[in-house]
């Protein structure tokens, strides 16, 4: 089974976020496997202990990305590929993923259902279109039985339960594998683990990020007497009209 | 340039962010200058009524194998509808389905895709739109280069309106692709009767503060009142007192409803990732150091096992 298990590197999720302009302040915000990825690589490390074979760890970043590239090493990944370019959009982070996987032919692609920065939810479908793969997302659940795969993923209300040949790819999510962290073995052993840097194949960017906005602060919250609910419900419908 | 807008339908009717996605499509033809063609995959009763949100035709595919709604095949009719009526842009709802198909669309349709649109596009420096970021913590101002865009939108960015149009339906017939059923569907467990949450108008949460699945009758009881559907947060579905399904937060469900009103959630970054864009936010909690008082609109400090029953018979009144 050869696992290759795409991650990105995003601000811890209780990171405030600020920006200079059109660029992240990172000042103070420390980064992280993005949290989807890191159920999908511990699902992956899981079926290599089940399964055998190998699980590589591709990352789409320039050099400060390293230390969680070495954190995925230390969680059980066995090498590790950054493709060198700043992640300019899910298209062009897509196509340097496919590129690599043609190049080496993996039977699971695996991948956080999305980033938890860009929130696009795009790079999973696009790499399985460029390589005519199957794909599943919110992958929940994964089996493997021979060369089939069988899934369970949730849809509006319920959840379904799929299955499909291998090779394919997966965009996953929680409760996908017990969520991992680095032993001091794993840490010790991750500093020798290959680390390969590609130069990325040339594209622009389809989507140009120009500006950011944090949301509007919401008002003041207005604290209702827990006896006077009356007042709640006039508010609700004379004030905020949502009922 | 024209638009295509994919709608989806639950039940045999057309769901409600679809309506929404048909009156969006119909702002962007009127910014762009062209007509809306609407795009059905699934059975409908009532596809004409789309004319009356702003969609000038419809085209209906009619596909058994479309019912277990395979996402490769239904990405390739919206890739080919899209080049037979030669429009320059794509709408499309948020959803299970739409959020997976949407990639497989941009890479057939040789189109650059923004997904999670908050607002209505602009022409400035191009076309440009609005998408949530950073799980909701902000935005970002995005454009969209090359002829061809695909825009997956928020619910509730937009209200759909009828103003009692009817448009004509065309059936289109679509040239699969040998992988487009690669999938097998084994086995589908959908709850029947419930208001489904992700497309709920008003949702009635609560967290670890009810002590016990045993509790959640209070619950089904408030949102049975408004017309709500129930949520959790996530160590509630952790727990297993609550289905997966039901958690809304950065790891689960994230909504948008008009009306949230969280019992017992002291308001974690994470679950607040999950219901922030929700227009109006009501929090019951009995620890007046709660974090999610800061998000809310409005607050009461109370014991959600006395709150809740009289809330309950408040809103009774008058709805």
């Amino acid at each position: 089974m050869k696992i290759l298990v795409c991650i990105c590197h995003v601000p811890d999720t209780t990171a405030k976020i600020k920006f200079n302009g059109s660029e992240l302040d990172k000042a103070g915000v420390q980064f992280v496997i993005g949290p989807y990825d890191d159920y999908a690589l511990a699902r992956a490390v899981e079926l290599k202990e089940k399964l055998g074979g190998s699980v590589t760890v591709l990352n789409v970043g320039e050099a400060d990305t390293e230390p969680t590239i070495r954190k995925a090493l230390a969680i059980g990944a066995d090498d590790a590929v950054r493709v060198n370019a700043h992640p300019k959009d899910s298209l062009f982070v897509a196509k340097q993923i496919a590129t690599h996987a043609k190049e080496v032919g993996y039977d699971l692609i695996l991948m956080g259902r999305e980033a938890s920065d860009y929130n696009g939810g795009q790079v999973h479908g696009m790499v399985a279109e460029l390589l005519g793969l199957p794909c599943i997302v919110p992958c929940m659940t994964l089996e493997i039985e021979g060369s089939v795969a069988k899934m369970g993923r949730e849809i509006e209300g319920g959840k379904e339960y799929v299955e499909c040949n291998l090779p394919l790819v997966a965009g996953c999510q929680e409760p996908i594998a017990e969520w991992k962290i680095p032993n001091m073995r794993g840490i010790m052993t991750a500093r020798t683990k290959p680390l390969k840097v590609v130069e990325p194949t040339a594209d622009q960017a389809a989507v140009e990020t120009v500006s950011y906005e944090l949301p509007p602060a919401r008002s003041n919250c207005k604290m209702i007497d827990a006896d006077d609910l009356d007042q709640l419900v006039k508010l609700l419908k004379e004030e905020a009209k949502v009922i | 340039m024209s638009v295509l807008v994919y709608v989806e339908a639950d039940g045999g009717l057309i769901k409600k962010s679809s309506l929404e996605a048909v009156a969006y499509a119909a702002q962007v033809a009127n910014m762009i200058g062209g007509s809306v063609v609407a795009l059905a995959t699934d059975k409908a009763d009532n596809l004409a009524d789309l004319g009356g949100y702003g969609a000038n035709k419809v085209l209906q595919v009619s596909e058994p194998r479309l019912e277990s709604r395979p996402v490769a095949a239904i990405a390739t009719a919206i890739a080919q509808a899209a080049e037979k009526e030669g429009v320059s842009c794509i709408v499309m709802s948020r959803s299970s389905l739409v959020d997976a198909a949407a990639p497989r669309v941009g890479i057939k349709w040789n189109a650059t895709v923004a997904s999670n649109v908050t607002a209505l596009p602009t022409q400035e420096g191009g076309f440009s739109v609005q998408r949530g970021v950073y799980t909701g913590k902000a935005f970002a101002k995005v454009v969209l280069n090359g002829e061809r865009k695909i825009l997956t939108i928020a619910k509730n960015i937009l209200p759909a309106n009828h103003n009692g149009g009817s448009a004509a339906i065309e059936p289109f017939s679509v040239d699969f692709g040998a992988n487009d059923f690669a999938i097998k569907v084994l086995e589908v467990k959908k709850q029947e009767g419930d208001i489904l949450l992700p497309e709920a108008d008003r949702v009635v949460s609560a967290g670890r503060g009810l002590k016990g699945p045993e509790n959640w009758g209070m619950i089904e009881d408030l949102a049975k009142t408004l017309g709500a559907a129930t949520a959790c947060s996530k160590p509630v579905s952790d727990l297993d007192w609550r289905p997966h399904h039901e958690h809304v937060g950065q790891t689960g469900i994230k909504v948008s409803p008009t009306l949230y009103i969280a019992v017992g959630i002291s308001g974690a970054i994470q679950h607040l990732a999950g219901v922030s864009s929700s227009k109006t936010i009501v929090v019951i909690n009995k620890d007046p150091e709660a974090p999610f008082f800061k998000s809310a609109d409005y607050g009461i400090i109370g014991d959600a096992f006395e709150v809740v029953p009289k809330l309950k018979a408040a809103l009774e009144k008058v709805v």
